[in-house]
């Protein structure tokens, strides 16, 4: 299988002003992305987690070129589409599509479905006649499992998950090659994220998607993914297949994650071992030195703070000096402190 | 368990019915608004003026130019309100009909309402919905103009354009036009500040629409609540100000006349015993500006039902 993407070194940077500064003061830097890398096959799914504020949604609005972003992402046909201009990135976005997390906010209250589903058509085919965009968003909402006839509803009239459903038609209606889920389900009820997965995998089958599929609940991500990438604080913790990272993951911070992770089975819950993390996220504007996990890391020791730890390790990467499962003492550790 | 085959036919012609009908939010709000009491008396108003204005000069038995000479002179004792010489409100200290020459008054200050909220709604809500979408320094420039025009006092220089360059219709539509729109554009870049991050825009954006087609087809729209209730409320505000230029002796001229205009020859005689000549500019200037009040309110109420 050849790379779809691959993303080398990609930096979102907000400059940030504090207000009644002088114009003239330097602005304070947050880095939401800090130099991530990956790439991303035909047809994979690659799921990215991470605690919320970690840079997941940046770094899709990164992408799809809603944030101005630094460093390479190199599409299938060999150009970087972040150094394109945007008139030349016009060609891609039809190859990039998004689904967003609040289902009724992403879509506009004043258009009925079928203007929804269309804009893209229109945008990128303007020479479509009317009757065949009609009939092709028709198309586009059986295939999402919405009934064609209520093509003239407005949004309101519909439900969380109908309106996920739309939001999924509008995103396949150009027939992407990449469609990028931020947090799809996150907003709907057990029952409906199932439905609606279920249909993204479906769908994913049938035209030959690559999805990215950014979430914070574990189970679902493990459900939809290939391979998953553990985000935080902007950067790469751990990156391998789902199957490697869910049965042995290798990052502290990945293992820590993953013991959070409730079983719905009362014995097995009771008996599995939680990693507690000391303290909250440190904030963006003034990340730790070193390996931006160590203040919260159970196994921190004098190097992590000293060096950054590089993403190594080939199929299953880790970003950690002292990669490998926890120790019952560590694990002693980290609960007493916490 | 016994399935009711009437039942799945009737579910099944349902499934298959072409096209369901949607209810757009503003049929919605259409609906509210008809349910509105209060609105709809003001809605019944403002028609019945604007029929008066743009028909009542059929039923008119004098033109408004003309002098009738059998009354001038004596408008005190011959000129009140009468059927019987067809002056039906009376006629004014020349001796004019004064129901043509309200009508005709009502014809132009309608015209300086409606024009001065259209220069308002359009001016206002493209340059707010610019400002506030492009954002950062455009929108800097743009709105600390706004702040340096709304700091002059625009009575006095509307004042001053009147006495300089002579008192015409146009200049009043300029003026007039000059002024509304600053309140609009803020109210307009408020709105659209806190729609722009939504994520039906981010949508758009992601999917390549360009910046003006956004602002057409989903800034604009969500903003028409809030533009027509303000326009609808801008419309007694243009009529208020034309009229007091009018009082002031500076708004419309002879022959043209307007509610202001009316108003003031009306009071300037009222000790006279011709109190007739104010009460019916003023009785139509009065339930206007009513009318319009109440169809605003009614507006926001329909247009905004987590309000109330």
């Amino acid at each position: 299988m050849s790379d779809l993407l691959s993303v080398r070194d990609l930096r979102v940077t907000f400059s940030l002003r504090r207000q009644g500064a002088m114009p003239w003061a330097r602005p304070t830097l947050l880095h939401a992305v800090n130099g991530v890398e990956f790439t991303l096959r035909a047809g994979e799914t690659l799921g990215i987690v991470g605690e919320s504020g970690c840079g997941k949604s940046t770094l899709a609005r990164a992408l799809i070129g809603l944030v101005p972003a630094s460093g390479q992402a190199e599409w299938i046909d060999g150009r970087d589409l972040l150094a394109l201009t945007p008139r030349q990135m016009m060609a891609y976005r039809q190859d990039i599509q998004m689904v967003f997390q609040d289902p009724l906010a992403s879509l506009n209250p004043r258009m009925n479905v079928g203007q929804i589903i269309a804009e893209p058509l229109v945008t990128h085919r303007p020479d479509l006649p009317r009757a065949e965009i009609r009939a092709r968003v028709r198309a586009m909402m059986e295939k999402v499992g919405l009934l064609p006839n209520q093509i003239n509803r407005y949004p309101h009239e519909f439900s969380g998950g109908q309106c996920q459903r739309i939001g999924i038609a509008r995103a396949l209606i150009l027939e992407p090659k990449l469609v990028i889920c931020d947090e799809p389900v996150s907003a709907l009820d057990v029952s409906i994220q199932a439905q609606v997965i279920n249909l993204l995998i479906r769908l994913q089958k049938e035209m030959g998607l690559s999805l990215i599929f950014i979430a914070h609940d574990l189970s679902v991500v493990k459900h939809v993914s290939d391979r998953v990438m553990v985000l935080y604080l902007g950067k790469v913790m751990e990156l391998a297949s789902a199957g490697a990272l869910y049965a042995s993951p290798q990052h502290p911070y990945t293992q820590a994650l993953l013991s959070a992770v409730p079983v719905p089975d009362p014995t097995i819950e009771a008996a599995r071992t939680i990693v507690p993390l000391k303290g909250d996220l440190p904030s963006p504007l003034n990340p730790p030195s070193g390996c931006v996990f160590r203040t919260r890391c159970p196994r921190a020791e004098a190097r992590c703070a000293a060096e950054v730890p590089a993403l190594a390790g080939g199929d299953h990467a880790v970003a950690c000096h002292f990669p490998g499962p926890l120790t019952e003492a560590e694990i002693a550790r980290a609960r007493e402190v916490a | 368990m016994v399935i009711d085959q009437k039942k799945m036919q009737s579910l099944s012609d349902r499934m298959v019915e072409a096209e369901v009908k949607g209810r757009s939010p503003w049929a919605d709000a259409r609906r509210r608004f008809f349910r509105n009491r209060a609105a709809m008396l003001g809605l019944t108003i403002l028609v019945l003026v604007t029929l008066f204005a743009l028909f009542g000069g059929a039923l008119a038995q004098w033109s408004n130019e003309e002098l009738d000479f059998s009354v001038m002179g004596r408008v005190a004792e011959l000129g009140a309100p009468s059927l019987a010489n067809g002056h039906y409100f009376g006629t004014d200290n020349l001796g004019r009909d004064l129901y043509a020459r309200t009508v005709q008054g009502t014809q132009i200050s309608l015209m300086v309402g409606i024009v001065g909220a259209a220069i308002a709604v359009i001016v206002g809500t493209l340059y707010g919905a610019t400002a506030g979408y492009v954002g950062g320094r455009t929108d800097q420039i743009m709105m600390r103009a706004v702040d340096i025009l709304m700091s002059i006092p625009y009575m006095f220089v509307l004042i001053l354009l009147l006495v300089m360059f002579g008192r015409s219709m146009s200049m009043l539509f300029l003026g007039i036009g000059l002024i509304s729109w600053l309140d609009m554009s803020r109210i307009v870049r408020g709105q659209t500040l806190s729609l722009k991050n939504r994520e039906f825009v981010e949508a758009a954006r992601a999917t390549g629409v360009s910046s003006f087609r956004i602002i057409i087809r989903h800034i604009v729209p969500n903003l028409l609540g809030v533009v027509a209730v303000y326009a609808t409320l801008l419309v007694p505000l243009m009529i208020l100000t034309e009229s007091f230029i009018s009082f002031l002796g500076l708004g419309v001229q002879e022959p043209l006349t307007s509610w202001g205009a009316l108003i003031s020859e009306g009071a300037g005689t009222m000790n006279y015993g011709t109190l007739w000549q104010l009460a019916f500019p003023l009785f139509f200037f009065v339930i206007t500006l009513f009318g319009f009040f109440f169809v605003g309110d009614g507006l926001r109420d329909a247009l905004d039902p987590k309000e109330r």
